[in-house]
């Protein structure tokens, strides 16, 4: 990429580090995260050890949907098929798993290749098949835009959803239970604290991870090719490359909390690869405010905390769910940030 | 592979084309003329069937249930349009997505709490459900040949329409210029309402005569609401020469793939295999051919002016 024009994009952004350092918004940051990590602990010390999974549950659908932000939010790119690559992260998780348990061979060709049950491993092939399929989903539908962008990344979340449901071996329709947990070296992934923390830090480093990201000239670039894309390309830099690396990016992060969410329950399935599934981790990402760093994790833990409260009242909880969406897309457009931090600063 | 079973499965892709095609063509109408990508299309199919179901088992005939179902849906579309869908027209797709996602949510459970979580029943009228013989000796059922004719009553019915009425012609203004339209005296609140409707009736129209194929139940709505999407994809959004075209297409492509490709897998591997392997791949197969259509085509068959 040509270096002078560059430089000139991130003239704006280096701005930011003038403001002062505690704002609304980071105060509200903060405070969101440490409630989060708080709330296991007081589970724990009161003995109700159910919330500590939900903490983990909450940890592990903010990293999806902080996955999902980076391409809706910060490089404009509207995928209804996130799933795939939360399926994918799951179903990676799962089969690792089922071939460690009755200790048969995942690939006898071209190489041989056994289960394994050590989570850092799964995580990373998580990461590596989910870069791969997004290059493959990203290269085509990237051609598209607006309503059939929307539609492409559905269809082939659709295609991986169709594969999962008809293809025997893992399972099928009926899913792949997980019967012991993955292992972490070191650590008792079965206690449920110790799990919450390594999906807590997980969501931590993807959060690092966009938020460095966005202060890079990368992030300058990707906020301008969602801005205006020809005066990105008026700069010298090609738009579509740009994109491409963020949606393959933002499908990474959803991919690694698949292989956390699989983990969790112990089960994965076709479920995981659903459009529903995708239609959660785009209202989790709007719930919270979209197109802010902190936006996943309000939204996350509201509609986590919805479907616990409102799913024990009643069961037809999703019609409130529907209602309350409903009102945060026509009457309070900046999500739960919005309400609480005030508008985004670069709106 | 007989030519009798051939001829028997490309009906039934003809009969899902022309019931997508209903289902499609509302959906691309309305994206034509408003720009709202409707992801609650489904939901006005599924009151369609649930209305013609309930009716018909009260009253006992089929067709006061579908002229019930069908006037329920459209209601309901006109109604859904007035309280929340006119506020979306202004707004980028992502809010649609979103807001018709909610509406999905909101009326499958409200359905759900309605009627239950059981299926409706919904039996063919008696008139019309004996069988005609097709040529190579196995018969097929009178009331698929008429989806099949109804589809193509719609399709001439929609064409006749667009193309030769006054509110046909505020349609085709609308798609092209709506500040214009407006400018000339037509009243754009009511135009969409009626269009809104239009789509909403159709789609219930389909809901009707499928709830006495398959169970009625909630759901029902959202895998051909897929399919319908695909198909105005194919055919380029905004155009019903394109939802025409890629309706047929979808339903003949999924049909035949279903039926033909365990049987092509086959020739090279074990049967087990190949009824595995086949099923899955002919389960993704439109959505292959969707992928591949855009890749070269990034708007579709018949893109219509967007």
């Amino acid at each position: 990429m040509p270096e002078p024009a560059m430089g000139a994009l991130a003239g704006p952004v280096s701005l930011s580090s003038a403001r002062p350092w505690l704002n609304r918004e980071r105060l509200i940051n903060g405070l969101l995260l440490m409630a989060l990590f708080a709330s296991p602990f007081i589970a724990q010390a009161v003995g109700e050890t159910y919330y500590i999974n939900l903490a983990s549950r909450i940890a592990i659908v903010a990293m999806a949907a902080v996955g999902l932000n980076l391409a809706i939010g910060y490089g404009g790119m509207i995928s209804f098929g996130h799933a795939a690559f939360f399926g994918l992260g799951g179903y990676v998780a799962g089969i690792s798993a089922f071939h460690a348990f009755d200790m048969s061979l995942l690939l006898s060709w071209p190489i041989t290749l056994g289960g394994s049950d050590f989570m850092p491993g799964i995580w990373l092939a998580a990461m590596v098949l989910c870069a791969l399929l997004a290059l493959v989903i990203g290269a085509i539908s990237l051609r598209t835009s607006g309503v059939y962008f929307i539609m492409i990344t559905l269809a082939f979340a659709q295609m991986l959803y169709y594969f999962a449901v008809s293809w025997p071996s893992y399972g099928g329709d009926d899913g792949l239970p997980i019967y012991l947990r993955n292992q972490f070296p070191g650590l008792n992934t079965n206690d449920p604290l110790t799990y919450f923390l390594i999906c807590f830090v997980a969501l931590g480093l993807s959060l690092a991870l966009c938020a460095r990201l966005m202060r890079s000239r990368f992030g300058a670039a990707l906020t301008m090719a969602r801005l205006n894309e020809t005066r990105l390309a008026t700069a010298g830099i090609s738009p579509f490359p740009i994109r491409l690396v963020a949606f393959v990016l933002s499908a990474v992060i959803t991919g690694v909390a698949g292989a956390l969410f699989a983990d969790l329950n112990g089960f994965v399935g076709p479920s995981m690869l659903s459009w529903h599934r995708s239609g959660e981790i785009m209202v989790i990402v709007i719930l919270g405010g979209v197109g802010r760093l902190y936006g996943p994790v309000a939204g996350a833990i509201l509609f986590v905390l919805m479907e616990t409260l409102l799913g024990g009242v009643t069961e037809y909880w999703m019609l409130f769910l529907g209602l309350v969406l409903l009102g945060v897309v026509l009457f309070a457009r900046g999500g739960l940030m919005g309400l609480l931090a005030g508008r985004a600063r670069h709106e | 592979m007989t030519l009798s079973l051939l001829f028997e499965q490309l009906l039934n892709g003809l009969q899902l084309g022309t019931m997508l095609f209903l289902m499609a063509s509302g959906l691309t109408l309305v994206f034509g003329v408003m720009g709202l990508i409707n992801l609650a299309h489904g939901s006005f199919y599924m009151v369609g069937a649930f209305v013609t179901a309930w009716t018909a088992g009260m009253t006992g005939s089929f067709w006061v249930g579908l002229v019930a179902g069908v006037l329920a849906a459209a209601a309901t579309g006109a109604v859904v349009e007035f309280l929340v869908i006119r506020r979306l027209y202004r707004r980028d797709h992502l809010d649609q997505v979103l807001a018709t996602f909610a509406l999905i949510l909101i009326f499958s459970e409200g359905t759900r709490w309605l009627f239950g979580s059981s299926p409706l029943w919904l039996n063919v009228p008696e008139v019309l459900s004996g069988s005609v013989a097709l040529p190579g000796g196995s018969r097929y059922p009178v009331f698929r040949l008429v989806i099949i004719g109804v589809g193509v009553l719609v399709a001439v019915g929609l064409f006749l329409l667009i193309s030769r009425t006054r509110l046909g012609m505020r349609i085709r203004a609308g798609e092209s210029d709506r500040e214009m339209i407006g400018a000339l005296g037509v009243d754009i609140a009511k135009l969409y309402t009626v269009v809104f409707a239009l789509g909403a009736g159709l789609a219930g129209l389909a809901g009707s005569m499928i709830g006495a194929l398959q169970s009625v139940q909630v759901g029902m709505g959202e895998p051909v609401l897929i399919l319908a999407f695909v198909v105005i994809v194919i055919g380029g959004i905004g155009s019903i020469k394109g939802a025409l075209v890629g309706a047929l297409l979808v339903g003949v492509v999924d049909t035949l793939g279903r039926i033909f490709l365990p049987s092509l897998f086959k020739l090279f591997m074990t049967t087990a295999d190949a009824s595995g392997v086949g099923a899955a791949i002919a389960s993704m197969l439109i959505y292959v051919l969707m992928a591949l259509i855009l890749a070269f085509r990034p708007k579709g068959l018949f893109a219509a002016n967007d």
